[in-house]
């Protein structure tokens, strides 16, 4: 079991042809993602990769039947691809691209709630279902099926856990990068229940960082609500205030947003929260027992 | 991307915010011919600086004439100006505003800032003015009315009233108070600002509402389509270490430690720093390299490292993914005989061919500790520190 992604995956790639969407687009389908379309403006009744190019995601939905859509569009261009997405009734949106202004975040959430769908991103490595489906650009060969659920603001910082969870012997239900930006389509808390309610998953790890309060809102609904073991790392303890560490959501403004006061709202929700990003793996181990 | 306040004042003119009548004077005898200019009455000189508190370090002052003006100006230009957010060096003086003087009434405070939880701007206002309005939310956030709007509408005409309301104004004054919070919001909006502060908004004897001092922010992903915005960046503003980083399209931060970090990824650099410190060392920096990770990356990122004369060991941390270690591996190695490193780097590679780059660093006639997990590299750097 898993959530999100899976084998019942149809996927459209928007901006397929472009350098980056042609790369990971051969990677998803070496893993074996059922990759169905592909969408560029111009460049419809095309083939490439032997998936056929369609000029609107809406074609794509009517004539491949694809569900679930990873967008590759540079950042002037992917608020508008996502719009289009939804519009045309993807059910799940993962995007990519990092460095979309947060104005056309504030416009492209909306209409993605609007249209009943799901975002996942901006500014992320995207969602993995171990042995069933890639949709991003994470590297596939760490991960392995498994029963723990990981989401998490980081990119690299995810394969670090997942790298851990492999050497501690666990694989992962599904791996889910929900992107760095202060503006994402999906938090903790929009998935947490879905792990929490999910089958084949027995453990989640939460991976946070400096900035904003989506960790303490996670903890509150952790502490009422979860009854599987919660591992969690907070990145940035050590960063400085104001300033804006890589990610464009990663600042400590004044006096909140800091790691201790996250680590101390998870702390108090239950959840084992890792002091060393070196842990992970072995505190999720002893979690399961 | 900060900017000056006479540079936030300059966009607020244009979208039709009361800001009062001003100069900008690069020369005390530039600041003597502006305060003429202005009338020959009271003026204000203030220093421009990327940071606040000048008030309280020096940096405002209230002047009776052009001549004093001048004097005053003399005194702030080219000197470093020592605030609460400068640090203790302080920062150089190159620009003071000069502003017509002004009968103040009222200190209020209006700031818009991007509501990550509620995604959407908000507007906050208050009658505390000329205070930190950190300090009016810890001490009775009750005094602060927030009003919600959607960028693609702007602040209502309702909700401007609302809170012009709210914060004691009346007649007149809460007229031209809504006007003014519509304008900025106008402002703030169509120039992608992920910050707009006016503190303080004053009430003149007269009933006028303008902004007396201003501060934005303006979101780094959106320079591209505001190039007059992206002008206003002031390379003396940042760390010279920082400017150079940027232009090689590295992500770097310099901080007080002595263990210099090279990692890709924003959340595994800071995590690498926070394993330093769990080690018992201090970073030195923070330096994302990105995805790329190839020689020339690598070749600057040591660049960068071993300029900041604190750095006595090097921890490189890299988790290949798309991003082969093999190819990382071979970009230290040569890195390392373009760039001279007399201190001790400890490298860990992990990922996508993580044990060619292994045989790579091993066949190489440099010295590198070579560690095989996150944990070991990070107490590799601290102890190579007391090696």
């Amino acid at each position: 079991m898993s959530i999100l992604v899976s084998s019942e995956t149809r996927l459209l790639v928007q901006g397929i042809t472009g350098g980056e969407g042609t790369f990971h687009a051969e990677q998803m389908i070496a893993y074996g993602t059922n990759v169905v379309a592909g969408v560029t403006p111009g460049k419809g009744g095309q083939e490439h990769l032997g998936v056929p190019v369609f000029n609107t995601v809406r074609d794509a939905v009517e004539q491949a039947g694809a569900n679930t859509s990873v967008i590759f569009v540079p950042p002037p261009f992917a608020a508008d691809a996502i719009q289009e997405a939804a519009g045309a009734g993807v059910e799940l949106i993962v995007c990519i691209t990092e460095g979309i202004p947060a104005r056309d975040m504030v416009g492209a959430k909306r209409a993605v709630r609007e249209a009943g769908a799901r975002l996942v991103g901006p500014n992320c490595p995207g969602v993995i279902t171990p042995g069933e489906a890639k949709v991003g650009i994470m590297p596939g060969f760490i991960h392995t099926p498994g029963t723990v659920g990981i989401i998490s603001r980081s990119g690299t910082l995810t394969y670090e856990a997942v790298g851990q969870l492999g050497a501690a012997g666990l694989g992962q239900s599904t791996a889910i990068g929900i992107g760095g930006d202060p503006i994402i389509g999906s938090t903790y808390m929009d998935l947490l229940p879905l792990f929490a309610a999910d089958a084949g998953t027995e453990a989640v790890v939460l991976i946070g960082e400096i900035g904003g309060t989506a960790e303490q809102e996670a903890a509150a609904w952790i502490a009422d609500n979860m009854d599987k073991p919660v591992v969690a790392f907070i990145a940035g303890q050590t960063a400085p205030p104001g300033r804006r560490m890589g990610h464009a959501g990663a600042i400590i403004s004044g006096s909140s947003g800091t790691a201790a006061e996250k680590m101390d709202a998870l702390q108090a929700a239950g959840v084992a929260v890792c002091e060393s990003p070196a842990v992970i793996g072995s505190t999720v181990a002893e979690a399961l027992g | 991307m900060k900017v000056h306040e006479f540079q936030a004042k300059e966009v607020l003119r244009r979208f039709g915010v009361a800001v009062p009548e001003s100069g900008v004077a690069a020369t005390p005898e530039e600041a003597e011919a502006v305060a003429r200019e202005l009338g020959g009455g009271t003026v204000v000189v203030k220093a421009q600086i990327h940071a606040g508190g000048r008030g309280k370090g020096g940096g405002v002052k209230v002047v009776g004439g052009p001549e004093e003006a001048r004097a005053a100006a003399e005194a702030m230009l080219g000197t470093a100006l020592v605030t609460h957010q400068t640090g203790p060096e302080g920062r150089i003086v190159r620009r003071v505003i000069i502003e017509s003087g002004m009968d103040i009434a009222r200190e209020l405070y209006a700031g818009i800032v991007l509501d990550r939880a509620r995604e959407t701007f908000v507007f906050m206002a208050s009658a505390e003015g000329g205070v930190e309005i950190e300090e009016v939310a810890a001490r009775s956030p009750e005094k602060i009315i927030k009003e919600w709007f959607d960028p693609s509408r702007g602040l209502m005409p309702y909700q401007a009233r609302n809170l012009a309301y709210a914060i004691g104004l009346e007649g007149k004054q809460a007229s031209n108070a809504a006007k003014f919070f519509i304008a900025l919001a106008r402002a703030t909006v169509e120039t992608d600002a992920s910050l707009a502060e006016i503190n303080p908004l004053v009430v003149t004897g007269d009933g006028e509402v303008l902004a007396l001092d201003a501060k934005m922010n303006f979101d780094d992903n959106a320079l591209g389509r505001h190039p007059d915005i992206a002008e206003y960046h002031d390379p003396h503003e940042e760390e010279p270490l920082e400017v150079e980083a940027h232009t090689y399209d590295l992500n770097y931060i310099k901080l007080d430690g002595n263990i210099g970090c090279m990692v890709n990824g924003a959340g595994l650099a800071m995590a690498t720093m926070d394993l330093i410190k769990y080690a018992g060392g201090e970073p030195a920096n923070f330096l994302d390299v990105g995805g790329a990770a190839d020689v020339d990356t690598v070749a600057n990122g040591f660049r960068i490292l071993m300029s900041d004369e604190n750095v006595k060991a090097v921890l490189i941390n890299i988790f290949g993914g798309i991003v082969r270690c093999d190819r990382v591996a071979l970009g230290v190695v040569e890195a390392m005989s373009k760039v001279e490193v007399d201190v001790p780097v400890v490298v860990r590679l992990e990922g996508t061919n993580a044990e060619e780059a292994a045989g790579i660093l091993e066949e190489s006639d440099l010295e590198f500790g070579v560690a095989t997990n996150f944990k070991e590299a990070a107490e590799m750097a601290v102890a190579a520190l007391n090696a």
